[in-house]
């Protein structure tokens, strides 16, 4: 996660072909489609399956097969666009939220109580992020909310890191210096002047992290922590189609492409998004 | 050889619709300075790139001839670039700082220019690069070469870039702004060293906003604007008897004038008592008392470092200071509660001098003046017929309400700042660098506005400026800063026409003098650093 979030904020790579990013526009589309009416893309259940159906290969019927419980597998991707979705979004809004207040009091709060948030942001930091999330799934107990909790505050950290960074050079900009020349109180400074201009870039930097979030939830619902069965989302259900990869490796493999295709449509949209930003921020 | 270096005809270089340089055209000879004068988007940047092949990305190049050494440019590719640029042209800009790669002593940088394009053997690139900083004037040249960019100071910085430019002892050497963001004592320096390499027999293209830079080492002078060349002749001649109305303009925004208002110079309305400021071992205030009456003008003068910053912001009370005390209207900032202290800061505002750094990047014209009026306690309502009204006092028209500051030209910006600055009713407005980051002519206009709202409303400035010619047009007392002492105070005139510091009159002879209009007699003289100083009405 780390690397992913410094990669991006050092380089600034050309624009990709347009042609891809109109594709993972389109195809976010679709995903977000699904997310909020699985009904337009499929009519079947997720959860029901029929056992006479089992491990199914793609055809006409089930145009992804179906999985060990006769349960159509696009039908589970369509309707696991949504919990994957969610989580994506929750993990990083909650990291986004507890970084920007660590990472504004850090920076704003004064020397000591800096160090303080610093300090304690730094061993956070110094474990792999998705250890972290392990243990604090270990802690709470397996399920959707825990594991959106635990991404999200495991990636606390890098967010707090971000935002006082940012924070502290928009302190020291000539208009924060100005408003306080006008006689603005503090607060109103604050929360006018430094909170938007610390978080326009830090947002469209969060579009990425979205991706990434997604992933780690994956990652945990792949280890049995995230949505517990039958939910069909998809980190489980690629863990789920492990045990079948040599007989039937579309259970497997649709999931997974699921995951790669919106990871890489979030990333580079929120590439694009940056990149736009940028223009505007300098 | 005995052609022209460089020979330019009828180039025009466009960036998609805008068309940057139209239909140059000049040749450089061997052993001439030849100097582009030109305000800010004139082209001249443009025309000195396009002689090295970097007119930049997007730049569509036409020219009716181009030769570098005679031979036609025009069709060079890449590698015949690479040839010409540092071998056969050197290019010094502005800023050494961005110039030269931070990580690397600059003793390596120099030594990459030599390696290129193999003039020395490789066994001895190691003595030239020492030889070549020895030869730009810098101290201690084995020791500075293994020293990396931010471990020199401004004026050793821009002459490492110098020794890099004329490593491969180029036959021309283009500078682009060499001495902008220099002292001027530097800055002395710097073009004493540029004629030294002149007499040696290099040519020179010098890309100048600055009249008096010009003067002192041109032989011809090319006037642009707007992308042409409007007059161009001998530097004696178009610098005295210009013929084009915008030479003419450029030359006499270039001449100190007074642009000081008579008005009733009152009691104290900032006093300053023994101000100590440290930053570690470095006192960037020491022992600075003053005060600054109502209706006045104090011009603080001094080198970059001495202290002007520092001042001005111990002055807003941003900056506590560690000893020593500013007292506004009476009363100290450290007595103050924070309630009281906003309300204070209503009577001293201040004006940067980068206008756009100091606008919340989010905000159009109309949130920044509507924040600065909301302060003063005024109702909504109110609000914008008061914006208005601001805008029209510094002379801008109500129709730039809804603009963001980026769109804006450097002079609005700074109009926009100064009716800011304004909206809160203030006494005293701090004025760091208000100028300075502005074209000569945008500069007589702003100095004339800000003389004429001290006349209409009896306002107070502190005027900050390492410019000494503009400090002499708008103070009434002038303070000399260096290393954040004040080492000399008194009658602008008298400070100016008799100094009594050497350090004062050091400063005073750096500045680089116009000849008089209309054929003056036209001589700097100097003697090895100690310059009697003359005194110039």
């Amino acid at each position: 996660m780390t690397a992913a979030v410094t990669a991006g904020a050092v380089r600034a790579r050309r624009a990709p072909a347009r042609p891809g990013l109109w594709a993972a526009a389109l195809f976010l589309g679709l995903v977000v489609l699904a997310a909020l009416a699985p009904g337009l893309f499929t009519d079947g259940s997720a959860v029901d399956g029929d056992p006479a159906a089992a491990l199914t290969p793609p055809g006409a019927d089930h145009v992804f097969g179906t999985d060990a419980n006769g349960r159509d597998v696009f039908t589970r991707i369509v309707h696991g666009a949504r919990p994957s979705l969610l989580v994506g979004l929750g993990a990083t809004a909650l990291a986004v939220a507890g970084g920007t207040v660590l990472g504004l009091v850090a920076a704003l709060g004064g020397r000591w109580l800096d160090e303080l948030v610093m300090r304690l942001v730094d061993v956070v930091l110094s474990l792999p992020s998705l250890l972290l999330a392990l243990v604090v799934l270990v802690v709470a107990g397996p399920g959707t909310l825990n594991s959106v909790c635990a991404v999200g505050v495991a990636a606390v950290p890098v967010y707090a890191r971000l935002v006082r960074v940012r924070a502290m050079v928009v302190r020291g900009s000539g208009y924060v210096e100005a408003a306080t020349a006008l006689g603005l109180p503090r607060a109103v400074v604050v929360v006018r002047h430094v909170l938007p201009n610390v978080l326009a870039p830090l947002l469209v930097l969060a579009t990425i992290e979205v991706g990434t979030a997604l992933v780690a939830v994956a990652s945990l619902g792949f280890l049995g922590f995230g949505p517990q069965p039958p939910a069909p989302e998809w980190g489980a259900m690629l863990a789920a189609g492990r045990d079948y990869t040599a007989v039937a490796w579309w259970v497997a493999v649709f999931p997974g492409l699921a995951i790669t295709l919106t990871v890489l449509s979030i990333t580079v949209v929120g590439r694009a998004l940056r990149r736009r930003g940028e223009g505007r921020d300098v | 050889m005995s052609g022209p270096l460089v020979e330019v005809a009828g180039l025009s270089v466009a960036f998609d619709a805008t068309r940057a340089v139209r239909e140059v055209s000049f040749a450089v000879h061997p052993g001439e300075c030849v100097a582009i004068v030109g305000e800010s988007g004139s082209g001249k940047s443009v025309t000195a790139r396009s002689l090295i092949g970097l007119a930049g990305e997007g730049a569509a190049v036409r020219a009716a001839a181009l030769r570098v050494d005679g031979r036609d440019a025009r069709a060079f590719g890449d590698r015949q670039w690479r040839a010409v640029r540092g071998a056969r042209i050197g290019f010094v800009l502005q800023d050494a700082l961005v110039s030269l790669d931070p990580l690397r002593p600059v003793g390596r940088e120099i030594a990459e220019a030599l390696r290129l394009h193999r003039t020395v053997p490789r066994t001895e690139v190691g003595a030239r690069v020492v030889e070549l900083l020895r030869d730009v004037g810098v101290p201690e040249p084995e020791l500075r070469a293994r020293q990396r960019p931010h471990e020199l100071s401004g004026g050793l910085r821009q002459r490492a870039l110098i020794a890099s430019a004329i490593a491969c002892r180029p036959a021309l050497l283009i500078a682009d702004e060499p001495t902008t963001a220099l002292d001027v004592t530097v800055q002395a320096q710097i073009l004493d060293l540029l004629a030294a390499r002149k007499r040696d027999g290099m040519a020179l293209l010098l890309i100048s906003h600055d009249l008096g830079v010009v003067a002192r080492i041109a032989d011809r002078v090319l006037v642009m604007k707007d992308g042409r060349i409007v007059e161009e002749g001998p530097a004696e001649r178009v610098l005295t008897r210009p013929e084009h109305p915008y030479t003419a303009m450029l030359r006499e925004a270039a001449d100190p004038r007074p642009a000081r208002p008579a008005v009733r110079i009152g009691a104290p309305v900032v006093w300053a008592r023994g101000l100590v400021k440290a930053y570690g071992a470095r006192r960037a205030a020491d022992d600075v008392s003053f005060e600054l009456r109502e209706g006045e003008t104090l011009g603080v003068v001094g080198e970059s470092g001495s202290g002007k910053t520092t001042l001005g912001r111990l002055v807003l009370g941003l900056l506590r200071p560690d000893e020593g005390e500013v007292l506004i209207e009476g009363r100290p900032w450290r007595d103050m509660s924070a309630r009281e202290r906003r309300a204070v800061r209503r009577r001293v505002q201040v004006v940067y001098q980068d206008p756009l750094g100091s606008f919340d990047p989010r905000f159009d014209v109309r949130r920044i003046l509507e924040e600065a009026i909301a302060v003063s306690g005024l109702p909504r309502p109110a609000r914008r017929d008061r914006a208005v009204e601001l805008l029209e006092q510094v002379g801008l028209d109500a129709g730039l309400l809804d603009r963001r500051p980026a769109r804006l030209s450097g002079g609005q910006r700074q109009r926009v700042a100064i009716a800011r600055a304004l909206a809160t009713r203030p006494k005293v407005i701090v004025c760091d660098e208000p100028v300075s980051a502005l074209d000569v002519s945008v500069q007589a206009q702003v100095l004339d506005l800000l003389a004429r709202l001290r006349a209409e409303l009896g306002l107070s400035y502190l005027f900050i400026s390492h410019h000494l010619g503009v400090v002499r047009q708008v103070s009434d007392r002038v303070a000399v800063l260096k290393d954040g002492r004040i080492v000399e105070v008194g009658d602008v005139e008298q400070v100016f026409t008799a100094p009594r510091t050497d350090y004062t009159r050091r400063l005073l002879a750096a500045i680089p003098r116009l000849p008089e209009q209309q054929g003056g007699d036209h001589g700097t003289h100097h003697d090895g650093g100690r310059v009697r100083s003359a005194d110039h009405g």
